[in-house]
C-alpha cells in the first residue's frame, strides 16, 4: 500500500463516519434547526466521497444543489412553519419504532451481505480523470439529449408547480372594484395587512 | 483492495437511515429530509459503480447528475405541499395528515 491509498482509506473512513454521525443526528436528534444544519453536513461529506471517487464535477454539484439550495430551500420551510408544538404520543408508538429499526437493520443486512458476496468485476479501463466533465458533457448532448432536455423542462414545471401551491387561496366572492390589466396571480390579502388596517381605522 | 465494497456499505447504511427517519418522523420537514438522505444513498451508489465499473464512459455521473436535478425539483415542489397543508390544517404533524384516510 502506497501512501497515496493509506491517505484515501482514511478520508473515506473519515468522511464516512461524519456522514453516518450527521445522518443519524437528522433522524434522531429532536430539534429540526440542528437536523437541518446536520443535512448540510452530510451533503459536504457525501460532495467529499464524491472527490474521492474522482469525480469533481459532480462533488461541485452537489455542494452548488444541494448545501446552496436544496438545504437553504429546508431552513427557509423551517422558518416558515416554525410553531412551536408539542405532539400528541400516540399509543404504542415504541412498536412501530422498534419495527421500523428492526426492518432497516434487516435491510441493512441484506444490502451488506449481497454487496460483500458478489463478484464484482472491475473495469481495467482508463479513467476519464480530468477530462471527466467533457465526457459528461458530450454524453448529454447525444445519448442523453432527450432526458437532458425533460429535465429543463421538469424544472420548469417544479417552479411553475411550486409558485402556484404555495401562493395563498384565492376568495373568489370579494371582486375587486377596479380590474387591474396587469396580469398578476390573485391571491388572498395577508391577515396581518388586514389587522393592521383595523387597527387604524380603530384609532 | 476493493474500496468499491465500502462505497456500496456506507451507501446502504445511509439508505437505511433514511427509512428509519421517513418511517418514523412526526415532523413533515424531517421526512422531506429523510427523503434527500436516501436519494443521496443512492446517487453514491451510481457514483460509486461509475468510478469502479465504468471509469471510461463515466455515464453513472450523468445518471448522479439527473438524480439531483429531479431532487432539487423534488424539494421545492414537497415544501410548497408542506406550506399548503401547513395553512390549511395549523400543524406540521404527520399524524394530523388524514383527510385521506378511510
Amino acid at each position: 500500500m502506497n501512501l497515496a491509498e493509506g491517505v484515501q482509506i482514511v478520508s473515506l473512513g473519515i468522511l464516512g463516519v461524519l456522514m453516518l454521525a450527521s445522518a443519524l443526528g437528522v433522524v434522531l436528534l429532536s430539534n429540526i434547526v440542528y437536523s437541518a444544519f446536520l443535512l448540510a453536513m452530510v451533503f459536504a461529506s457525501i460532495s467529499g466521497l464524491y472527490i474521492l471517487l474522482n469525480a469533481g464535477f459532480v462533488a461541485a454539484a452537489q455542494i452548488l444543489v444541494y448545501v446552496g439550495a436544496v438545504n437553504i430551500l429546508i431552513l427557509f420551510g423551517i422558518m416558515l412553519v416554525n410553531k412551536r408544538e408539542d405532539f400528541q404520543p400516540v399509543a404504542n408508538a415504541w412498536i412501530g419504532k422498534a419495527a421500523t429499526a428492526a426492518v432497516c437493520a434487516g435491510l441493512f443486512a441484506l444490502l451488506s451481505s449481497m454487496v460483500l458476496a458478489t463478484p464484482w468485476h472491475l473495469s481495467s479501463a482508463i479513467p476519464a480523470g480530468e477530462a471527466a466533465i467533457e465526457v459528461i458533457g458530450q454524453h448529454f448532448f447525444s445519448d442523453f439529449l432527450l432526458p437532458f432536455e425533460l429535465a429543463s423542462v421538469l424544472l420548469l414545471m417544479a417552479l411553475v408547480g411550486a409558485i402556484i401551491l404555495a401562493r395563498r387561496e384565492y376568495v373568489p366572492d370579494e371582486e375587486p372594484e377596479n380590474e387591474q390589466k396587469v396580469l398578476t396571480l390573485r391571491e388572498r390579502p395577508r391577515e396581518l395587512v388586514a389587522a393592521a388596517s383595523n387597527d387604524l381605522q380603530n384609532d | 483492495m476493493m474500496q468499491l465494497e465500502y462505497f456500496l456499505i456506507l451507501a446502504a447504511a445511509l439508505f437505511c437511515v433514511g427509512i428509519y427517519g421517513l418511517v418514523t418522523s412526526r415532523n413533515v420537514i424531517r421526512v422531506l429530509m429523510s427523503i434527500e438522505l436516501m436519494l443521496n444513498a443512492v446517487n453514491l451508489n451510481l457514483m460509486a459503480f461509475s468510478n469502479y465499473l465504468d471509469p471510461a464512459e463515466i455515464k453513472g455521473q450523468v445518471f448522479a447528475v439527473f438524480v439531483i436535478t429531479i431532487a432539487a425539483a423534488e424539494a421545492a415542489v414537497g415544501l410548497a405541499i408542506v406550506l399548503s397543508i401547513y395553512r390549511n390544517r395549523d400543524t406540521v404533524d404527520m399524524e394530523q395528515f388524514n383527510l385521506l384516510k378511510w
